[in-house]
């Protein structure tokens, strides 16, 4: 722990990597999961096509989905993008159930009444479709930009930054240097999941309103 | 108005719902569709802000044929209630009730205040207005819902079983207040029911459809009662529909004179005495004794229900209702005038029946 007093700069270098690599895969993944959830939603063939492929997805370990990406894609052995396409899949696999599901439960009637009074399909998705399915989104954000915090630190057995690469340097030589990366990698993930959980409640003031 | 010209809706399995439907809904009037499950109501009212789109023949809403407008700006002009409201969870009442005068681009201020207007109309006070749908009743919902179809100010409304969802003594509430809104406003509403108690109330004309998508009868409710089409009609009006028809009367029912004593008052009679407040409202029957009596609240009898003087029906049923069978005939606002009996009301109708005032 002291390590982190004493290499301060260093230190704030090293967040600063680790949220970008956690933090832009979990807003790509987002972006790409509400219209794949709200296709799923919608058809019985696209359901069955995407939820098990994004299950088969997620069970691909990361180590190896990272080190094939420049392979795949042509970049860089140390691109950030090795990193960021892996973690944005699996928030993708984690978030496309749930977005379905929600859109699929929101009721007919509201459905109806939304269609009835002259809402085009669109706006009726963008504002009220999907706003029933944020509080889903939201405990699937969640978890995702968890297991995406924790995940990132794999990217430093290819050379990619973040508190993994504490890890590996403390594993050769200091002790203290891995308790730094362990304990700031809980803190970061800790904070980043408090700050989603206020934002939920910010963003949907009537689900407790219901209760 | 709104106009069925040859309507027909055929789906794709081959089901005819709706078949060659003619029918004219007259402006500023309330048409009740009714009829069992699968008789095409729904369809016909959907049809109309083309929810659904018909196969064949003309629907025209103000003279304008609703095929040739694009359906979101069709609907925009037309008020839907819906059953169990279909009120958007996420957002407050208020802004439930100003969601179509957002869509059709007013600001959001004078959407609001507007919204705050019609939650009045419906009878929810301001409190409501921050309140999620959540919050609120079944009736109130519906209440919300029916601001809502309102708040553009339509010139049609179109209500697709929207009190069904909701418990009788609540139903009989929000029947009551829709007639007395459309007495302000003046709207051209469609209203589907499978009640037909409910379709006899509120109609100013009933459309009675069957199985198959026909029309069986359109007829201003009297007429439905007591001069059904066909046995499908019959049948469907009720086993009770002679007693039903006395809704629709108004006859003179000469009004008896009454024993009253308030509560706690002594009383000396030998027959039936209405116990009543001091503003003179009912409180109960005292069964008849020799002698004087006190009287308090535990000697009571519950009475029946109250004749207002508004129909026949109710004159007879206060008086078959009455444990004295005397029909207690209270004024608007509630206090004793008199009572009415059994045999007055079948005179009155034999009277009016004479004077040729009952279709027969």
């Amino acid at each position: 722990m002291t390590w982190i007093f004493e290499n301060w700069d260093k230190f704030l270098e090293l967040t600063a990597v680790h949220l970008r690599l956690a933090v832009v895969p979990v807003l790509i993944g987002l972006v790409i999961s509400i219209p794949l959830g709200w296709v799923a939603s919608r058809s019985r063939v696209a359901s069955a096509v995407l939820l098990p492929l994004s299950n088969i997805l997620y069970t691909i370990p990361s180590l190896a989905m990272i080190v094939i990406m420049p392979a795949l894609i042509g970049s860089k052995i140390l691109d950030e993008i090795n990193v960021v396409i892996p973690l944005a899949i699996y928030t993708v696999a984690l978030l496309i159930r749930g977005i379905s599901d929600a859109l699929r439960a929101v009721p007919g009637h509201v459905v109806a009444a939304a269609t009835a009074m002259g809402f085009r399909p669109l706006r009726r998705f963008i504002t009220v479709e999907f706003p029933l399915a944020v509080p889903v989104t939201i405990a699937g954000l969640r978890v995702a930009m968890v297991s995406n915090i924790s995940m990132v630190s794999i990217g430093a057995l290819v050379g990619l930054g973040g508190y993994g690469q504490l890890f590996i340097e403390g594993y050769q030589s200091n002790q203290d240097k891995v308790w730094a990366g362990l304990i700031a990698t809980i803190v970061l993930a800790l904070i980043a999941d408090t700050l989603l959980q206020v934002a939920g409640r910010v963003l949907t003031p009537w689900v407790r309103a219901g209760r | 108005m709104i106009e069925f010209r040859a309507v027909t809706k055929r789906f794709e399995d081959g089901t005819i719902a709706v078949d060659e439907l003619d029918l004219v809904v007259e402006a500023g009037t309330i048409t009740v569709f009714v009829g069992p499950s699968g008789c095409g109501k729904t369809t016909s009212l959907r049809m109309v802000n083309r929810m659904i789109d018909s196969t064949s023949g003309t629907i025209l809403v103000d003279g304008k044929d609703v095929m040739s407008v694009d359906p979101p700006t069709l609907r925009l002009g037309i008020g839907y209630v819906i059953q169990q409201a279909g009120l958007f969870p996420h957002r407050t009442v208020l802004d439930n009730v100003a969601t179509v005068p957002l869509l059709s681009g007013w600001d959001r201020k004078r959407a609001r205040t507007r919204a705050a207007e019609l939650l009045e109309t419906v009878g929810l006070d301001s409190g409501f207005a921050k309140r999620y749908p959540a919050q609120l009743s079944g009736g109130q919902q519906q209440r919300v819902g029916v601001a809502r179809a309102l708040a553009a100010d339509p010139p049609v409304l179109l209500m697709d079983e929207p009190f069904s969802a909701v418990d009788p003594i609540v139903r009989e509430g929000l029947q009551d207040e829709l007639l007395r809104l459309q007495g302000e406003l003046g709207k051209t509403i469609v209203f589907v029911t499978h009640d037909i108690d409910e379709a006899l109330k509120l109609g100013d004309r009933v459309a009675v459809f069957r199985e198959g998508g026909h029309l069986a009868q359109y007829a201003k409710p009297a007429e439905l009662l007591s001069a059904p089409a066909n046995d499908f009609v019959a049948s469907f009006a009720g086993r009770d529909r002679g007693y039903r028809t006395l809704t629709f009367l108004r006859a003179d029912v000469p009004v008896r004179e009454v024993t009253t004593a308030t509560l706690g008052s002594t009383v000396t009679s030998n027959g039936w005495v209405l116990a009543v407040d001091e503003n003179r409202r009912p409180v109960g029957w005292l069964s008849p004794v020799d002698g004087a009596t006190e009287v308090t609240a535990d000697k009571l009898i519950s009475g029946g229900s109250l004749y207002d003087g508004s129909s026949l029906r109710a004159a007879l049923d206060a008086a078959l209702s009455s444990p004295s069978a005397l029909g207690v005939t209270v004024d608007p606002d509630g206090a004793v005038v008199g009572v009415v009996q059994a045999d007055d009301v079948l005179k009155a109708l034999a009277t009016a029946r004479a004077a040729g005032e009952v279709p027969s």
